[in-house]
């Protein structure tokens, strides 16, 4: 790949490589693979199975599509020598002669997401990887533990295939490492995947001892924490706070025995059957030499180089970055970087947004209400995967003879290009008006088939599909004539439902391309900033008298950055946007509508209310710092808080100045019975403040109190120097918190020092608290005014923890920054970005069609009982009352079908038939029980 | 000189997690997006995965 140009107006050349498969023909019926002679290493495994030399990456690959791994394929190899697939192929889709292809593609913007590679312990021999079998990395456990994984998910022992009694997993094996691999840096992920692993392999194997040795446990994400609890307390986890010596064998059956030293300082040996290395993240060579091509800087841990305040901007100018890319992380975070992409990609192109876009073009649909049944059923062979287990000719007979139905066809493959052609001309020649489709899957399939009939003029749901492969040829392998029967079942089935289909309309929603943003802090103003852009209006709304929110109290980044600085700079370039409206001293009293189209109103101190119409609301509330009541605080004035105490630095106060002996005690309010979570920028602040002490004089005595030291990230280099300076870092556990007495010299702090095994008595000048953020007083008011949900410790619960990160589960909402979770600056920009890049691809257009499948009221049933009120999780139902004629008042519920997904849950739970889903009709599910039973 | 026109679309390198949220917010928004991964299908490292933390949701 290569990059010329700038930004707006590059050009990139892309090596296609020869996959030597048809992909317009291949059907990935997966003969080809079970005649291939040639067995490799499956790397989609992590080596811990083989696959073929041709073969699909993994069962549910997109594109579902054969390749052909030119590395071991014998053919490829040597020409004329094998050939196997070519044979077995009944798509004739293998093409040895395919060469690659250099493509030239002209893009205004490029994003970089080569992703993350895994250390790979094989080159050090680390703990006897490679040399003792039962020695694993995680990733290999991962797919040992899958049910697509080589063992289908058995956990047994890759020596011998022995069911695993005793696992141990090593943390931080390639990570914060100088020595082994100069991996400095903490990979931020493997804390949580052990956990996780360890729960999970105890779930499949009852009575499973699992123990996890560990340096400190970094759960520091958005319920992380509770589930390393819920590990360690309902799921029997052992968690040992040590560095294993070494793995050793014991005799040759296989066993391991570790050697290390307990939190007691007792040395200790201990068997297992599995070792599970914690293998930490690295830049793949093939990302570096991308950087190298595309000429964007690295750090010196080869990670893309970024700002706290653009965290997805490389130094190249419309090049950006997202994921693993720019530094370790798990992955809602990645998920958000990847939406922060697009929308700093879309900065530089939204003057020209929709030139390049295409769109599909359908014909009229035909009007097929008033014409009797004429339904088309097409029997799908799936070349032999359904064939070769099913008498499809049996069941394209049995079809014809099926109530309403007109027309049968048999195709080899119902998804190939050329038979979408041949039943759009056969629904037109036949005039059909439903259309059956016995194959495969709809979850695959049926978006595809929608549109073949849309193309021949019909309504989209009238379509209806028959799996009589996943759910039948597949697993009735061995009995034809059962699997036969069942595919007549099944075809049945669908044209009994089909039959009381009528066309549905898809719902379109108008937008208002405006934005309300809520609260105007960093990520506030990063959110009206991006999306002022691109070129949407936006009105933002502050709470208090100043814009900035609690990064006005932070100096730096963790990397360094000055917060005041930027914070200044946002302040400016919003104030002076012409599509920015800041309402200052404001909240948000009433709200109301649904996706595209909400109204609010806002009222300012002075008392003057204002109606604004927005299509999309960002909620960027933050959160706020916690008041300890330990420790002394507040009693004594040496006593301070964390950004208390950088404030004291910033004045030159007296009391730092004379201060010899600082002490910082972390995790106070934090991951305890009140708040169980972590509040996460906490450690880095505190080794930031330390080290700054040391720079300034190293005489001074500086202690961290820590539970674990959660330096994530590239930011344990910021611990690894604060040790160097001489900080001393005692931990301490929730059981045995710090005491703090106070005599006349100052303070005396007493904890229990792990490595000594007796107490330390330190004494202290200056004692400084790293207390808790705590969520933003008003939320629960904001959360019921739109109808959002806030988690069990009163952040925002946003739709999703991995896949949508910043939606709310509402349309048309999203949150970012602290009101979602505590975080430093970069992750809440991050968010801020992915918010409005998600809001966006809302505001991007002036109407958004959604589909049919809604709930329908049937006033004549509904009683307004309001039953299914609280049942549906997207609050599309409201409870209304009409009075009649007589006077009298009748309760009905009514559905917003902007927020209806279709679910059924409120049908499910109706009395009545009061309430169904289009599609899913009670006459449609009846008759197609009713055919069910119908033998 | 006259300043080169913009192309309102977008190169997205890597087909992982991430690099699939890119083009799909992209292609959402209205841009033209070219997707391109190196191995034979997109998914990445968490296609990989059994199951994710914290909430034990099937990683496909």
């Amino acid at each position: 790949m290569n990059v010329t140009g700038e930004v707006g107006n590059f050009t990139i050349t892309v090596k296609e490589h020869p996959r030597y498969v048809d992909m317009s023909k291949c059907i990935a019926c997966g003969e080809c693979a079970v005649k291939c002679p040639k067995k490799v290493n499956d790397s989609y495994n992590a080596g811990t199975g083989k696959r073929k030399a041709i073969y699909v990456k993994y069962p549910q690959a997109v594109p579902l599509k054969y390749q052909i791994d030119a590395d071991n394929c014998i053919w490829l190899k040597k020409p004329g020598r094998c050939g196997a697939c070519v044979k077995a192929c009944p798509a004739d889709a293998i093409n040895f002669d395919a060469v690659e292809h250099i493509h030239e593609i002209e893009v205004g913007s490029v994003i970089l997401s080569p992703g993350t590679s895994f250390f790979d312990p094989s080159d050090s021999g680390v703990y006897g990887y490679g040399e003792y079998p039962n020695v694993v990395t995680a990733m290999q456990l991962e797919r040992y533990l899958s049910a697509s994984g080589p063992t289908e998910g058995h956990l047994v022992r890759p020596s011998d295939g022995k069911p695993v009694r005793k696992m141990a997993f090593l943390q931080c094996v390639g990570s914060r490492d100088r020595n082994l691999c100069g991996n400095e840096y903490c990979s931020s992920v493997c804390c949580m995947y052990a956990v996780k692993e360890a729960v999970i392999a105890k779930d499949h194997v009852p009575g499973l001892e699992a123990s996890v040795f560990y340096m400190d446990m970094r759960t520091h994400g958005k319920g992380f924490d509770e589930y390393y609890q819920r590990a360690k307390n309902e799921s029997g986890v052992r968690f040992v706070r040590c560095r294993v010596n070494g793995v050793e064998p014991e005799g040759d059956n296989g066993d391991l025995r570790l050697h290390y030293v307990n939190e007691k300082g007792q040395q200790i040996e201990d068997y297992f059957d599995l070792v599970v290395l914690s293998v930490g993240l690295e830049t793949p060579k093939p990302a570096m030499e991308l950087a190298e091509r595309v000429g964007i800087r690295l750090t010196s841990h080869n990670f893309a180089a970024v700002s706290d305040f653009a965290p997805v901007s490389t130094s190249r100018d419309g090049v950006f970055t997202c994921g693993t890319f720019s530094g370790p992380k798990d992955i809602p975070q990645s998920v958000v970087e990847g939406s922060a992409a697009a929308a700093v990609a879309a900065k530089v192109l939204s003057p020209v947004r929709h030139e390049l876009a295409r769109k599909k073009t359908f014909p009229a649909e035909r009007d097929i209400m008033a014409e009797e049944l004429r339904i088309g059923v097409f029997v799908c062979h799936c070349g032999s995967n359904i064939a070769g287990y099913v008498d499809v000719e049996a069941v394209a007979d049995y079809s014809a003879t099926l109530p309403g139905v007109v027309h049968v066809e048999r195709n080899l493959f119902t998804c190939s290009q050329d038979t979408q052609d041949l039943m759009v001309r056969i629904i037109q020649e036949n005039k059909l008006n439903r259309v059956v489709v016995a194959a495969c899957t709809p979850r695959t399939h049926e978006q595809l088939f929608h549109e073949t009939i849309r193309a021949a003029g019909l309504n989209e749901y009238l379509f209806e599909m028959a799996n009589i492969r996943n759910q039948n040829s597949w697993v009735h392998t061995g009995d034809k004539a059962a699997a036969t029967q069942k595919a007549n079942d099944l075809t049945r089935m669908a044209v009994a439902k089909i039959s009381w289909q009528g066309p549905l309309e898809n719902v379109v929603v108008p937008i208002t391309r405006r934005a309300l943003v809520i609260g105007g802090g960093i990520s506030g103003m990063a959110v009206a900033l991006n999306l002022a852009s691109q070129g949407f209006p936006v009105d933002l709304i502050e709470r208090s008298k100043v814009l900035g929110g609690n990064g006005l109290h932070l100096h730096n980044t963790w990397s360094g950055e000055n917060v005041p600085l930027r914070v200044a700079k946002m302040v400016d370039q919003i104030i002076w946007h012409d599509l920015v409206t800041v309402h200052m001293e404001s909240e948000v009293i009433e709200a109301e509508g649904y996706v595209g189209n909400f109204r609010s109103i806002i009222k300012s101190r002075n008392g003057s209310e204002l109606t604004i119409d927005h299509g999309v609301t960002v909620v960027t509330t933050g959160a706020k710092r916690f008041l300890p009541d330990e420790y002394g605080y507040q009693k004594y004035r040496e006593v301070v808080s964390a950004l208390e105490f950088d404030k004291l630095c910033e004045i030159n106060d007296k009391h730092v100045r004379k201060s010899k002996s600082f002490v910082f005690i972390q995790c106070v309010g934090s991951r305890d019975s009140d708040h169980n979570y972590c509040s996460k920028v906490c450690c880095t602040h505190s080794v930031q403040s330390a080290i700054a002490l040391k720079e300034e004089d190293s005489s001074r005595s500086v202690y961290i109190l820590y539970r674990d030291m959660r330096t994530y990230g590239q930011r344990e280099l910021l611990y690894r120097k604060a040790r160097e300076l001489g900080v001393v870092f005692v931990n301490y556990e929730i059981h045995g918190k710090p005491k703090v007495d106070k005599d006349e010299d100052g303070f005396i702090v007493e904890v229990w020092d792990h490595v000594l095994h007796r107490p330390l008595l330190i004494h202290a000048d200056m004692i400084i608290l790293a207390a808790a953020i705590i969520p933003s007083s008003g939320v629960k008011k904001l959360a019921q005014l739109y109808k959002v949900s806030l988690d069990g410790q009163g952040f925002f619960q946003e739709a999703h923890a991995k896949l949508r990160p910043v939606d709310f589960a509402t349309d048309g909402l999203f949150v970012a920054g602290m009101a979602h979770y505590p975080k430093p600056v970069e992750e809440s920009i991050a968010q801020a970005l992915a918010a409005s890049a998600r809001a966006a691809t809302l505001l991007s257009r002036d109407k958004m069609t959604l589909d049919g499948i809604k709930a329908e009221v049937d006033p004549e049933f509904c009683d307004g009982c309001a039953l299914c009120v609280d049942v549906c999780p997207y609050h599309a139902i409201t409870l209304l009352e009409k009075t009649d004629d007589k006077g009298d008042v009748h309760k009905l519920i009514s559905i917003n079908k902007a927020h209806c997904k279709g679910c059924g849950l409120c049908q499910g739970t109706c009395p009545k038939r009061g309430v169904s889903v289009a599609g899913f009709s009670l006459k449609q599910l009846e008759s197609q029980v009713e055919a069910a039973l119908a033998v | 000189m006259m300043k080169s026109k913009t192309i309102g679309s977008v190169l997205v390198v890597g087909g992982g997690i991430t690099g699939m949220q890119s083009a799909l917010d992209l292609a959402n928004a209205g841009y033209y997006v070219y997707l391109v991964e190196r191995s034979g299908a997109i998914g990445g490292a968490m296609a990989q995965l059994d199951k994710t933390f914290p909430t034990n949701d099937c990683s496909m």
